[in-house]
């Protein structure tokens, strides 16, 4: 029988040869990796496995998976876990968005989907009650998200409502999809949902793009898996509920109410590409954002109380017509304050831009950051790009972003990502890498999320970006090898929302994956042997990295070097990342996980978390 | 739902007329005598879709599990999709005291039809062009 919480079933999609196949899963490798991100390392280090390096992740043989959890949709806060091996890290990130695609799946009575191969035209995959299709989406490519959105709807509803027009009415089915930047394989191109949702991180959605997928949707009539303990997770759902309504900044603001105090306050916002992380520009405030253009205060997805989405929508002016969300924290900071832009209405154009090409709207304006700073210098001139690249100029950006998502002139170095383009750029003005790369704000070819480690006044600091297996992914940063692992890789492996975890305390959480999947699963065993086998796995890929660029250990566990210039401006003036203290934390984040002082897994380690099979593939770079 | 993402709840607004109740040819449908809802006798209930057809707001479905026809029993007088969201604080959902010249039928609306009109209120002239 399976397990409590999983549906039991996954579907594995050949493009190439259009076959479509049901496997599962054994009961202790679900207990093992649990989910999501989990799952989805296992399934990529038992198909590629020592090939890894070999494998070009746009190559139509890299696995693209969409993973859930057996928390998703039962514990407040669906979400969907997009993985497989990274274009931008050439690891493995567990990306996630928040979706009913991922519900709709779980009813439809499937746990996740792994895709390989190419179609040979545009298709889409269609999940129902009755299984699984590929339908023609020719007419689909090419379309920005908005009207792939629209058209993908109506489209299914009708095909649904033509095969079973007695049952009731048809509602919205969850999709996801790819825009312009994913069909041309822009390198960090999002995975979208909803019309502004992303899974942002890792650069899925060029992976979809190189397969020629350009959606998938699901519509289920089932019920959700059945869990192991009914009675308990009734009550802890009751629990988790409340304690997520308590949390009234989320419900109020959102993220939104930290575009100003993030800079104001705690300085950690990048400004102009990381010149800077202060400002006091008052303009991109939430209140401008709540009473210009809010439309709906209260927004969430299916099964979620936290509501940290409010609508927000331009009705007159150039802008009109753009419809996003909050814009949440890292929108306001990368499509506002990272560009010089200081205007909420400006913030809001730039970042329904990123939705509707299919940009991740942290890695894109990284990137066209990265650029502008070289137009500020003088690297790259007016002639390279085609125009002038001020801070702040809302149509110069719109213009970049666009030539980005369809690769035209400079937009087609752009869209290597900031890392890969600085490469690029240093090779065509016969520059040392070293001279580009200062201003490049990533980690291991990842963007940094929108907080700061210098003024060391937010949640990140020292080593939290430099040694993740995740590059600068801010949704999961390193903390000390421990608490971590219960936190951002069990949520991720769960697959529910962070900030439907934020308000629940941790021995809930736990109580809550015990009553559902029925394993002896706690905190401790999370902190101990779940969590730093995935990381671990996940680390021994990336070390393996390839074709195109690795990671050397240690060199390449570091933070990006702008956070070693001291602090420009604000209240935390002269501050800079400690390197001291980041080695101190990054030998000390090694030895908790069992690596050694260069980061590499040891022997003991690898065979007590029962990945004896990956030792034969660290020893090239033990020394 | 005509826009993506713009879900809205889609409730048996119990018509004065009964449509659903009058099209059944099996006499499956009743109503309950104290709080008016539309109570379905699954005994009788062939699932033939009359009543779906039949409602103005394509309110009621066929359960997936016995294909019978399900309609929003105001569970004995103490809904309690009410109860929580009120608790949630949403207040999306309350119970109202029916005032003698509100016409029920009034809220008996395809739910596509009320998407639509949210959108225009929610997006303005692009709420025009959004819907499908």
């Amino acid at each position: 029988m399976t397990p409590g919480g999983y549906a039991g079933k996954w579907l594995d999609v050949d493009l190439s040869k259009e076959e479509i196949e049901e496997f599962s899963f054994p009961d202790e490798t679900l207990e093992q990796y649990f989910g999501g991100r989990g799952v989805a390392t296992k399934i990529l280090w038992d198909r590629v496995g020592r090939r890894w390096s070999d494998l070009d992740a746009l190559a139509p043989e890299n696995p693209l998976i969409f993973a859930t959890g057996p928390m998703t949709g039962i514990y407040p806060g669906a979400r969907i876990c997009v993985s497989g091996k990274s274009p931008v890290s050439n690891g493995v990130v567990g990306s996630t968005a928040a979706t009913e695609f991922a519900v709709e799946i779980r009813t439809a009575g499937y746990d996740g989907v792994v895709f390989t191969g190419k179609a040979e035209k545009p298709v889409y995959l269609l999940v129902t009650d009755e299984g699984a299709e590929l339908v023609d989406a020719s007419h689909l490519w090419g379309l920005d998200g908005e009207k792939t959105l629209i058209k993908l709807n109506k489209e299914v509803r009708e095909t649904l409502k033509k095969r079973k027009p007695n049952v009731g009415l048809w509602k919205e089915p969850g999709s996801m999809y790819i825009g312009p930047a994913g069909e041309n394989m822009v390198k960090h191109a999002a995975v979208m949902a909803k019309i502004c949702h992303a899974a942002g991180y890792g650069g899925y959605g060029s992976v979809m793009g190189s397969k020629n997928l350009k959606a998938v949707v699901a519509k289920g009539r089932g019920r959700l898996p059945e869990v192991s303990a009914p009675e308990s997770v009734y009550l802890l759902w009751r629990k988790a509920h409340r304690d997520c309504m308590t949390d009234t900044t989320f419900r109020r603001w959102g993220t939104g109410h930290l575009g100003y105090s993030c800079g104001a306050e705690t300085s950690s916002e990048p400004v102009r590409n990381w010149q800077e992380e202060w400002h006091d520009e008052k303009t991109i405030g939430v209140p401008h954002y709540m009473d210009r253009y809010w439309v709906k205060v209260k927004w969430s997805d299916f099964n979620c109380t936290t509501n940290c989405m409010k609508v927000s929508c331009i009705k007159a002016g150039r802008w009109k017509g753009d419809i996003t969300d909050v814009p949440d924290y890292e929108l306001q900071a990368y499509c506002g304050t990272n560009l010089g832009i200081f205007d909420a209405g400006d913030n809001i154009h730039i970042s329904t831009l990123m939705d509707k090409l299919g940009h991740s709207g942290i890695n894109c304006p990284n990137t066209m950051g990265y650029a502008a700073e070289l137009y500020q210098r003088g690297i790259l001139t007016e002639e390279d790009i085609g125009f002038k690249l001020e801070w702040g100029d809302t149509e110069a950006f719109d213009r970049l972003a666009h030539m980005m998502a369809y690769r035209e002139g400079i937009g087609d170095v752009l869209a290597e990502g900031t890392y890969r383009a600085a490469l690029r750029i240093a090779e065509m003005k016969g520059l040392k890498p070293e001279e580009l790369l200062r201003y490049a704000v990533q980690v291991k070819g990842i963007e940094v999320g929108a907080h700061g480690t210098r003024s060391d006044k937010d949640y990140t600091n020292d080593m939290c970006y430099a040694v993740s297996v995740q590059g600068g992914d801010h949704t999961s940063t390193a903390v000390d090898g421990y608490s971590d692992m219960s936190d951002a890789v069990f949520q991720d492996s769960a697959v529910f929302c962070m900030f439907t975890a934020s308000g629940p305390s941790q021995e809930l959480i736990f109580d809550f994956a015990k009553a559902v999947t029925g394993f002896p699963i706690t905190v401790d065993s999370w902190r101990r042997v779940n969590g730093p086998r995935i990381v671990t796995l996940q680390k021994a890929l990336l070390l393996m990295g390839g074709p195109d660029v690795t990671w050397e250990p240690l060199k390449d566990d570091d933070n990006p070097p702008r956070f070693y210039e001291p602090l420009p401006s604000g209240p935390y003036k002269g501050m800079v990342t400690d390197r001291e203290r980041v080695d101190i934390r990054t030998q000390a984040y090694f030895e908790t996980l069992g690596w050694d002082e260069r980061g590499i897994p040891k022997k003991e380690t690898l065979d007590r978390l029962g990945l004896s099979d990956v030792d034969p593939l660290m020893e090239r770079f033990r020394q | 739902m005509p826009f993506p993402g713009l879900e809205v709840p889609h409730l048996c607004a119990q018509c004065q007329d009964y449509p659903c109740v009058n099209a059944c040819p099996v006499e499956a449908l009743s109503t309950d005598p104290v709080y008016g809802a539309v109570l379905v006798d699954r005994e009788k209930c062939i699932g033939c879709g009359a009543c779906i057809t039949a409602c103005p707001g394509t309110v009621p479905y066929l359960h997936p599990e016995d294909n019978k026809s399900t309609i929003c029993d105001l569970c004995g007088g103490e809904p309690r999709c009410v109860e929580v969201c009120v608790e949630a604080g949403y207040n999306a959902l309350t119970i109202v005291n029916e005032g003698p010249s509100v016409h029920r039928k009034l809220y008996s609306r395809d739910p596509v039809d009320t998407a639509r009109d949210l959108a225009v209120k929610l997006f303005g002239e692009k709420g025009e062009e959004v819907i499908e």
